[in-house]
């Protein structure tokens, strides 16, 4: 496909490793944000091109990983309601709550649904006016403009059957919190190309300055990454911290406007909960008191939810960057993909996942 | 998640007061709103997420890219 082959070229992919090799002195820990990336990575073996010396760690750029139990929990409650049409992206099904997951609902008799866009939910919504349509709406920057849409046309249609349960997560405030904990060990990000093509580069720019590391924005096929790589670690070598937009084809410096002013007139930032890794201020997005009616946590009254996580569990520390799936006691034992115990089993871009799809066990 | 792709545009309509289009990927081709992407017509590529085009592919910066990493490739 157009835009796609041309970026996995297997003999320009080992010139830009020969060429990393060539530019490298001394050890980097670099971490790519996006899951997406991660699964690219371990996908075509590109960790394994690189220098030994060249440590690329796996960030929490993964929404259904880090969507906090607690909304996970509540999701199911609601799913349970009679009348009620649960809609969901696909990967969200078989994460685990305390008790269950979606999946299990839907083989209990739950109308559970799996849609490509949250604007086919308004499709549902239209053709089941006696039902309740709740779409659990999960993503970072890159998915709000189309989940803020779907609040917007149901507003516009003088729709009232149709609510999100809303869990969007900030990529920013995030690598903030990497950035200070005590056991931060990168030294430069691979930032998510897609979330910058909405919301540009202007607070990668401030980090960068900030924490002096380098941030390359970088797009999602094997050479947008290993190229990615190549500046952050010219970079490192030379002593820049700057933000650079390797992913020039898809993201403006501004990022995209239009999508902007959507997901300002439907969302507001608020303090949001990230699974394993605790609260984060101002890392989220919640409905705008305007589009209350809209807002499922609000319509649903959910009783007091008391979670319940696996101890044994680390993906906290694996999107933190601070493990490696395969430092798990659990990992491909008690947890694999059919049975997770943790959420970054379950997603394609989760660590944890794709290290077991791709045979990386040790 | 942030999982888009590359797709062509090959009609645009509008819909409910929304600008969709028909984007062709390989060989599918599926619905997509167009309402965050006003700028891109038939023909232009771009770039889509969860049936919601967020940006239009730069045909120029795309092409200087790979021109870059294929002179790279072309190295010794």
């Amino acid at each position: 496909m157009k835009y796609i082959d041309e970026y996995r070229d297997g003999e320009i992919a080992r010139k830009i490793a020969d060429e990393i090799r060539r530019v490298q002195t001394r050890p980097w820990v670099i971490m790519e944000v996006c899951g997406g990336q991660t699964n690219a990575i371990v996908k075509h073996g590109l960790d394994q091109l690189l220098p030994e010396a060249m440590e690329l760690v796996h960030g929490p750029g993964c929404p259904v990983c880090v969507t906090s139990l607690e909304l996970i929990d509540k999701a199911h409650a609601i799913a349970r309601r009679p009348g009620v049409i649960f809609c969901s992206f696909g990967d969200m099904l078989r994460v685990p709550g305390s008790e269950t997951d979606l999946f299990n609902l839907k083989s209990q008799g739950a109308d559970v649904r799996v849609v490509y866009s949250p604007l086919d939910c308004l499709k549902i919504a239209r053709e089941n006016p006696e039902k309740k349509v709740v779409f659990f709406a999960i993503g970072f920057e890159t998915t709000a403009p189309a989940n803020a849409m779907s609040v917007w046309q149901a507003r516009q249609l003088g729709m009232r059957n149709y609510s999100i349960l809303v869990s969007h997560v900030l990529v920013p405030p995030a690598l903030e919190a990497i950035l200070q904990s005590p056991h931060n060990r990168v030294r430069g990000f691979l930032a998510p190309g897609h979330v910058c093509a909405i919301a540009g580069a202007r607070d990668y720019r401030r980090i960068s300055a900030r924490y002096k590391v380098p941030i390359v924005i970088t797009g999602f096929e094997p050479l947008d990454i290993l190229e990615g790589v190549l500046l952050v670690v010219k970079q490192l070598e030379s002593g820049r911290t700057e933000v650079e937009n390797q992913y020039a084809r898809a993201v403006r410096n501004e990022g995209n406007r239009p999508a902007q002013n959507l997901v300002e007139q439907v969302f507001e930032v608020c303090d949001r909960k990230w699974r394993g890794v605790g609260e984060i201020p101002a890392s989220g997005f919640k409905l705008r008191e305007e589009f209350r009616d809209y807002d499922a946590e609000r319509l649903f009254d959910v009783a007091k939810i008391d979670t319940k996580e696996p101890e044994v569990c680390i993906s906290g520390l694996i999107l933190q960057g601070i493990k490696k799936p395969h430092d798990c006691p659990a990992f491909g034992t008690e947890c694999t993909p059919r049975h997770p115990l943790g959420a970054t089993m379950v997603s394609a871009e989760g660590a944890c996942a794709a290290y077991y799809a791709y045979g990386r066990h040790s | 998640m942030c999982l888009a792709v590359p797709g062509k545009v090959l009609e645009v309509r509008e819909e409910n007061e929304l600008r969709m289009a028909k984007v062709q990927y390989g060989e599918i081709v599926r619905d997509a709103c167009l309402a965050c992407v006003p700028e891109a017509e038939a023909g232009d590529y771009v770039i889509v997420h969860a049936g919601f085009a967020i940006s239009k592919l730069d045909a120029q910066e795309a092409e200087r890219t790979y021109e870059l990493l294929r002179e790279m490739g072309a190295g010794p």
